[in-house]
């Protein structure tokens, strides 16, 4: 079915792997394409005398460049405000974006404008995302022709990026997005974000409103556009599976904070933080053999407008206590591998928790 | 025209993917398309056409001067020496005066709606876009308008401009600003919403490249029916205005002023008495029809 056109794509991934550095580098390999310091976006809430939903609340983390990094966490949790923040679609109360060296909206930076020329988004809901009285061609033609590409080789760019994307531009150009299946119209989502060449795209859920087989095919997709066009990706799911498949990198968020962050690896079979935990144990395993041995998770996320104090997930963490009450752990490294962190104190031996460790377990 | 079934010698890539049964057309193509085959629409429009040449082309038709008048030959049955539809209370020519008052109705039907789409249109598709204190600002405002019922607003702004045809139209572009700018604000609050528009955003384009290559096609729908739909009230209200003596003045010939005038004889002549009204109410069904026909045609999702 798809194969033929997969083997195609990764012939010419592979052929493209050996370019080494994007023209449009400043900062050299080792500098993150994006870094991302206390992010904060509080919306206000009427009637609450002054309270807001704290839907990302100081997230830090680090790009790299050529990576995937998936971001993980109940719904709620600020994931998709976090992919919007990263774009300046919603703007941040505070926080810093550093774009490849260059810090985003500041004096001496780059523009809200030159960052959306490096940087796309392809969004959850497939048919809304699409302008209904659009052809889709158009729509895939729109990006590169807002940033001053003429409008017929804009065209061409459309064309190109549809059939890259596995739809034929003579029979599907053409079409009203409500001609098209979810997974088509996901495709030409994928072609339009890629249409104006960014070097780094955020995907929001990309694959949770198709079904299984389809989620598959897009998966892959992605997989063969990014190493074909050196792509680096901040994928957002709440789906496990498909994080693991699909990252290099895990984050894993819970009511607007980071609270596991490390190799993608890392954080499936040894997860540190109750919370990774409790969410990994909540999936069911394939093997009726391998039982998750932890409490599965119970309730619903705290209220955002009146999270718990100190650690936020002390209130359904069957390891909580007075200190997790008291004060809000902050991400430390587990076992002195930095690349590895979780925010919790029994991960801190200075805490006073009384079950805390150097972080070995 | 044959162009249908295959795909000569497609890329293998894409052999997964049916071929199209249908020619792929532009939209206007297949708006075209639709309405050739809604037998309904080409009907009632190719009435409202028939009704708009011949009020056009009234000074050609007409078998009489429409300001001659006659003392013997007042108030006469259809058929009544060489007057077709019969006469009036001053012995005026019935078809004569009906295809000229059609000019002065079609004009105060039309033109009104025109100029309200434009400036309602643009205001509701300013507040939806802009949101916040812009959109609450002049919705506020046309709903000052509406706490009045829309005949009696056009009735007070005739009468405190003074009757005429300029002011009745001036007093009915007022009255339509409102429910226009509204259809267009609903129109753009729903679609601003969505993430297409957050997706242009993301490509960086400016709020005039969204809104007219975003906005614009979605609301323009909506609003352009809601439009023709007015038409058939705007012929109305302005014979209302006529009617009551704030439209056009006599001897000027208008669907509205005839039947006014007219009424007082519905006992001796009912079926001539009655025209004006039947003109009326063929013109704004007509319109009606048409304009549901054209929604139909319009919507891609059919």
């Amino acid at each position: 079915m798809l194969d033929s056109q997969m083997e195609a794509l990764t012939d010419m991934a592979t052929a493209s792997a050996t370019v080494e550095l994007d023209p449009r580098d400043r900062g050299g390999a080792q500098q993150p394409l994006l870094i991302v310091r206390d992010l904060l976006k509080h919306f206000p809430v009427k009637g609450t005398g002054g309270k807001s939903v704290q839907a990302v609340d100081g997230v830090s983390f680090e790009v790299q460049k050529g990576e995937t990094l998936g971001i993980v966490g109940e719904s709620g949790c600020g994931k998709s405000t976090l992919a919007r923040l990263l774009l300046h679609l919603i703007r941040p109360d505070s926080g810093e974006l550093v774009f490849d060296g260059d810090p985003v909206d500041a004096p001496r930076g780059i523009t809200v404008s030159a960052l959306r020329r490096q940087v796309q988004m392809v969004f959850q809901d497939s048919y809304s995302s699409l302008n209904p009285r659009m052809p889709v061609r158009d729509s895939v033609a729109f990006g590169p022709f807002v940033q001053d590409t003429p409008k017929l080789q804009a065209r061409e760019i459309a064309r190109d990026m549809l059939a890259k994307v596995g739809l034929n531009p003579d029979q599907f150009g053409p079409r009203y997005p409500h001609e098209l299946s979810g997974g088509q119209k996901q495709r030409v989502n994928i072609a339009r974000a890629l249409a104006t060449n960014p070097r780094m795209v955020i995907l929001d859920e990309p694959v949770s409103a198709l079904d299984k087989s389809v989620e598959a095919q897009v998966l892959n997709l992605l997989r063969a556009l990014k190493r074909q066009f050196n792509l680096t990706y901040v994928f957002i799911s709440h789906d496990l599976m498909v994080v693991r498949y699909i990252s290099d990198r895990v984050l894993v968020m819970y009511l607007g904070r980071v609270v596991e962050l490390g190799p993608s690896e890392k954080i499936f079979s040894a997860p540190q933080h109750p919370y990774t935990r409790a969410l990994l144990a909540s999936q069911p395993s394939m093997d009726p053999a391998r039982r998750m041995e932890e409490p599965p998770i119970t309730g619903d996320p705290p209220n955002p407008i009146d999270p718990p104090s100190g650690c936020r997930f002390r209130t359904r963490c069957s390891f909580a206590e007075a200190v997790c009450e008291a004060s809000s752990p902050g991400l430390a490294s587990i076992g002195g591998d930095t690349a590895h962190v979780a925010a919790c104190h029994m991960l801190d031996r200075a805490s006073g928790h009384s079950l805390a460790t150097a972080g070995s377990a | 025209m044959s162009q249908t079934a295959t795909l000569p010698a497609s890329p293998d890539t894409f052999e997964d993917q049916a071929a199209p049964e249908t020619k792929i057309r532009s939209y206007w193509q297949s708006v075209g398309y639709r309405l050739r085959h809604d037998k309904m629409t080409i009907f009632f429009g190719s009435i409202v056409i028939l009704i708009v040449l011949a009020a056009i082309f009234a000074p050609l038709l007409a078998p009489f001067d429409p300001y001659k008048e006659s003392i013997i030959g007042r108030l006469k049955p259809m058929g009544w020496r060489n007057h077709t539809l019969g006469t009036d209370e001053l012995g005026r020519d019935m078809l004569t005066r009906l295809l000229y008052g059609g000019r002065v109705s079609l004009l105060m039907g039309i033109v009104p709606v025109i100029f309200a789409t434009c400036v309602g249109g643009m205001l509701g598709v300013i507040a939806g876009f802009m949101g916040g204190r812009v959109n609450t600002g002049i919705m506020r405002t046309m709903d000052v308008f509406y706490a009045f019922p829309s005949v009696l607003l056009a009735v007070a702004i005739s009468g405190a401009m003074g009757g005429g045809m300029l002011n009745g139209m001036l007093a009915l572009t007022l009255v339509f600003i409102p429910p226009m700018c509204r259809v267009a604000e609903t129109a753009t609050t729903q679609v601003r919403s969505l993430d297409f528009i957050e997706a242009a955003r993301a490509t960086g384009a400016g709020t005039f490249i969204i809104v007219r290559h975003h906005v614009l096609g979605n609301v323009l729908g909506p609003v352009f029916i809601y439009a023709s739909s007015l038409v058939s009230v705007s012929i109305l209200l302005a014979s209302g205005l006529s009617f009551l003596g704030l439209g056009v003045r006599p001897p000027t010939a208008d669907w509205g002023l005839m039947l006014s005038t007219l009424r007082q004889s519905i006992y001796v002549v009912p079926v001539v008495c009655a025209l004006p009204g039947l003109a009326i109410f063929v013109t704004s069904i007509c319109f009606n029809l048409v304009s549901d026909g054209l929604r139909a045609a319009m919507d891609v999702r059919m």
